[in-house]
């Protein structure tokens, strides 16, 4: 396991939050709204290489609050909350039943474009900040993702069904993850954020976005894109599959005329 | 020792598949049948996608048909006209087969059906085979002679116009019954990632009456270029050809058939027949049995493209 440590944005944001903090001080108590909250987050570099040997990963995001009201900040009410999502696209879930004796695949439910993978990183327990949060319309947590079905669907209790099973599965493989405790503050207005690259992190363009609540109201989203970039071997052999499937297909063919013919040379009685 | 296959996307012990495509290599041998039929299902048993087990059986036949082709060329036992005419059905049959897969796939069904398809074969097949083993085995104790068979009798096949005469084979021949045989071979082979010479050898000797001596050479000559076009238009429509997969499974399997073919004609034939006929059996009741127990979870991901 490695950690992708990413110390150089702690000294930048630390120094950031060295800033911030006189200003928002001068303040006075009650015009505290008059300045917003803001969040500031990075990483050491937009670019994460996975070798072929890659088991998993620790990523650690670095983030500032600045402009925070010291009051709220002593009374614990600004929480946030870290995600990283991997690439979108179309998930099919399928239900298998019994038909004449045998499992088949009888019905599916298509979600769009939903992220590949989704880890989720929070100062606390995400259903334990105040329900009526926005957390639906924001689309935070695990729960509150958007499962869009794709086509017509009779009822609604079918669909829940589906999107339970969808999560459930997500979770199951690792793709999916949360970590309740992943967000810790350093110091009152630096926080560091763990979140999980599982060892079958899909390879693209991945968004880190960080949202901050106050009293359980969202009031600030950043984000940042991050890419992962898969090397090695395997990868080329990936990508060459993908990308140049004629040359990929021509080459499996050659292989195996090659060992076929070889074979016959080598082996040759006579 | 693991290797990380980069399509079925899994990590597997290089081992266990070095074994496999040798044991299979090996009854390919001895038996002298391509082995696409045993090393599919036993991918499927070792947790490899079926999209990529059949796709890479395909691919693995190439190798293992080739140098007996080369065999049967080197000795005459190779009737090419015949051969080119089968092919022509087998590529359309293939396209058709590729075709249908990608569609199942699509309905989420490729995996059932595939499953499905194999325990009917190997279940036909073992049976027949078991069958006529033991006949054999009743024959030798009993001493009796083989009853003759009598390919010169004609039936509704030789009836049929388009007729064409094949001179190495010496027959004179529809080329309809040809190309629909190769057809219907052409889309087992893209379905199931087999060669289907168990299925055209039989079939060329009893329905189409072409002489022995021809048959298995020609059928080669047909399963090298079928499996062959196959594995190029799976690597180009579903993207399923293990290529790191096929080359340890190739190499293990031609390495195992040499092998495989010098204990062959040192042994018992019939024996020898009735325990791969059990074998056969062997892994279609397993397959059949996958496919009646309750699964672990009856919901399944896939992500990708719009699947209705």
């Amino acid at each position: 396991m490695r950690r992708l440590s990413l110390a150089a944005l702690a000294i930048v944001s630390m120094a950031f939050s060295l800033m911030a903090a006189p200003v928002a001080a001068q303040v006075p108590f009650g015009e505290a709204s008059a300045v917003k909250e803001r969040l500031e987050i990075g990483a050491s570099s937009s670019e994460i290489a996975i070798t072929s040997d890659f088991r998993g990963a620790d990523l650690t995001i670095f983030g500032a609050l600045s402009n925070a009201d010291e009051l709220f900040l002593a009374i614990g009410q600004y929480d946030v909350v870290v995600t990283l999502e991997g690439p979108r696209d179309y998930a099919t879930v399928r239900k298998k039943e019994r038909v004449l004796g045998i499992w088949m695949n009888t019905e599916s439910l298509t979600f769009e474009q939903v992220p590949e993978s989704y880890s989720i990183a929070s100062t606390r327990q995400i259903d334990s900040l105040e329900q009526g949060v926005s957390f639906n319309s924001v689309g935070v947590g695990l729960e509150h993702l958007p499962l869009n079905p794709v086509g017509y669907i009779p009822n609604t209790g079918f669909i829940s069904e589906f999107r339970d099973a969808y999560r459930r599965l997500k979770l199951g493989s690792g793709l999916y993850q949360r970590d309740t405790s992943g967000v810790r503050f350093v110091s009152s207005s630096l926080f560091r954020a763990s979140l999980r690259l599982p060892a079958n992190v899909p390879d693209g363009m991945h968004m880190v976005r960080a949202y901050l609540f106050k009293s359980g109201v969202l009031i600030f989203q950043r984000e940042m894109p991050l890419r992962v970039v898969k090397t090695g071997l395997e990868q080329a052999i990936t990508d060459a599959a993908h990308e140049r499937p004629f040359a990929y297909g021509f080459l499996c063919v050659l292989i195996a005329v090659v060992t076929g013919w070889g074979a016959s040379i080598i082996f040759r009685k006579d | 020792m693991t290797v990380y296959l980069p399509i079925a996307e899994l990590s597997v012990n290089i081992l266990i598949i070095l074994g496999m495509g040798a044991a299979v290599g090996f009854l390919s041998g001895m038996f002298g049948v391509g082995g696409g039929f045993l090393i599919t299902p036993l991918l499927i048993f070792y947790n490899i996608p079926p999209v990529v087990a059949v796709a890479t059986g395909a691919n693995q036949v190439v190798a293992s048909s080739i140098s007996g082709a080369i065999t049967h060329f080197r000795r005459g036992t190779l009737d090419m006209k015949l051969g080119s005419v089968l092919l022509v059905g087998g590529l359309a049959g293939a396209t058709v087969g590729v075709w249908i897969f990608s569609w199942l796939r699509r309905l989420g069904q490729l995996d059932l059906f595939i499953s499905l398809l194999y325990v009917v074969l190997l279940g036909t097949i073992g049976i027949l085979m078991l069958q006529e083993s033991l006949r054999a085995m009743r024959r030798a104790k009993t001493n009796q002679a083989l009853p003759l068979k009598r390919p010169g009798q004609h039936n509704w096949v030789h009836r049929l116009p388009l007729k064409m005469r094949f001179k190495k084979s010496k027959i004179y021949l529809s080329a309809i019954p040809v190309v629909a045989l190769g057809f219907g071979i052409g889309i087992l082979t893209s379905i199931m990632g087999v060669g289907g010479g168990f299925i055209m050898v039989p079939a060329m000797i009893y329905l189409l009456r072409i002489p022995t001596s021809v048959v298995v050479g020609t059928s080669l000559f047909q399963i090298i270029f079928v499996t062959a076009y196959t594995t190029m238009v799976q690597a180009a429509t579903n993207y399923s050809v293990d290529i790191v997969l096929a080359t340890i499974l190739m190499v293990a399997g031609v390495i195992g058939a040499q092998y495989g073919v010098r204990v062959g004609q040192k042994l018992r034939g019939e024996q020898l027949r009735a325990l791969l006929a059990l074998l056969v059996l062997a892994v279609g009741i397993r397959l059949a049995i996958g496919l009646v127990v309750t699964p672990d979870d009856i919901y399944s991901v896939s992500v990708g493209g719009l699947s209705y």
